[in-house]
């Protein structure tokens, strides 16, 4: 969990440190109200400056509304997260840059974050260790009641032994951060699962709206990708693009393009909806709302992030991951004494209290009452 | 109130702080989602809470108090 909560602090911030220790190539700056470059023409200038030659993704820069992300394979067929991703700038079409982020920090970061390089069983793994965390969330709630019994919110002992004041700062950031920790870490859980909602999704609702193109091949010869996406939007009003999923990638079937739409609040531009495309003709297929449990992982995800209230909030996401990683390290120190001493962290404190008591002034009961004025110490 | 004085605390007690700063957090984090602007500074207040009082109660002195909270 501490690698988690280590690994997860670059992340709230990981578009500005890439900003900083990465020059990339800006798109140009224009003004509100500008159209965009024609999709067709952006696409085919993207693979002239690709040495990848097959498109799977064009994504709508979800952190600068100037550029288009255009993610490209080797094949249509070739596993999508060796993807390199080409970005266009949105409004001339033209090329800016398309840099090899493996090697970023950021990058390393987010792989240790998510699968520790172990693609879905690091994945699941982790999820495992985030379902431990909750519990022990909720275990540390239940042993907080019978630790405060004798003291008042907010108690922090500043001038007893270090397991007494460490104990003290685990209860009081432990309580104070409950429903931050429970909800980053339940919906970093379910996050570790998207794997298997996108394949439930796959075989459920994307495998009933392309039933009948099911047994079709890819076509020879794809229609307008631009026309797809004036199709998509006219068909979902009110939505404006996400990103588009080509023909025969894990996002769309052999015989489809597929838009993704999205609303304009914080939350309905988590949740997006498909527009189906049908590649040969041109024609809206089918669109339909996600189901329930691809909206539930659209909902989680901002809640991990924190990146859904601008920067004041990934500031404070960090202050609390900071405080959580206190929480954790206070902890595994108790544990540790604990362990050492054979009795529990009670016991212990009351032991180190005693001694201490009767060497300065034989009031043992001060230990637990804060709010009985301390006799100068 | 010296030794020998032991109040325990109902769990009523224990828990009415943390549930009151629990609630604001789920305050918090739900604001942004809903809305910008306001949505976004009342969750930003909200979740501003439990810091703060962590740095409150850690960096108070220990000086005698007449009133308990």
């Amino acid at each position: 969990m501490l690698l988690l909560c280590i690994t997860g602090l670059p992340l709230i911030f990981h578009h500005e440190i890439d900003d900083l220790l990465h020059s990339e190539v800006k798109a140009a700056d224009v003004p509100p109200g500008t159209p965009t470059a024609d999709l067709d023409r952006l696409l085919a200038n993207a693979l002239e400056n690709s040495s990848l030659k097959s498109p799977h993704f064009l994504i709508w820069d979800h952190d600068d509304p100037n550029a288009m992300l255009v993610s490209v394979g080797e094949h249509i067929t070739s596993d999508s997260t060796r993807n390199r991703f080409v970005r266009m700038d949105l409004h001339t079409g033209a090329y800016l840059d398309s840099p090899d982020v493996t090697g970023r920090f950021t990058y390393i970061m987010f792989k240790l974050h998510v699968d520790l390089f172990a693609g879905l069983p690091g994945k699941l793994f982790l999820g495992l260790m985030g379902i431990l965390f909750c519990v022990a969330v909720v275990s540390g709630i239940v042993v907080y009641a019978p630790s405060m019994r004798k003291l008042d919110f907010g108690t922090y002992r500043r001038n007893r032994p270090r397991i007494v004041r460490w104990l003290d700062v685990h209860n009081l950031a432990g309580i104070l951060l409950v429903m931050w920790t429970l909800v980053v870490g339940f919906t970093g859980v379910i996050n570790t699962w998207a794997d298997l909602v996108l394949k439930a999704w796959q075989y459920g609702q994307l495998a009933e709206m392309t039933a009948q193109y099911r047994d079709r091949t890819l076509p020879a010869k794809l229609t307008s990708v631009q026309a797809a996406v004036d199709v998509a939007k006219q068909a979902v009003p009110g939505m404006t693009p996400s990103f588009v999923a080509f023909p025969g990638t894990v996002f769309s079937s052999k015989s489809h393009y597929i838009v993704f739409l999205k609303g304009d609040t914080p939350v309905t531009s988590r949740l997006l909806k498909p527009a189906l495309i049908d590649a040969e003709t041109g024609k809206l297929t089918d669109s339909r709302d996600m189901p329930w449990y691809v909206t539930t992982l659209f909902i989680s995800q901002p809640l991990h992030f924190g990146d859904y209230g601008g920067m004041p909030l990934k500031i404070l996401w960090a202050l609390l991951d900071i405080l959580t990683i206190f929480v954790l390290s206070t902890g595994i120190y108790l544990w540790l004494r604990r362990r050492k001493a054979g009795v529990s962290v009670d016991r212990a404190v009351a032991q180190v209290s005693a001694a201490e008591g009767s060497a300065v002034n034989g009031s043992a009961a001060n230990v637990s009452a804060a709010n009985v004025p301390q006799t100068s110490s | 109130m010296m030794a020998g004085v032991r109040r325990h605390r109902t769990l009523g007690q224990i828990f009415a702080a943390p549930i009151v700063v629990g609630v604001l957090s789920v305050v918090g984090l739900v604001a942004a989602l809903i809305g910008d602007g306001w949505w976004d500074a009342l969750s930003w207040l909200s979740l501003t809470l439990p810091v703060l009082l962590y740095f409150f109660f850690v960096g108070r002195r220990n000086r005698p108090r007449l009133t308990g909270k």
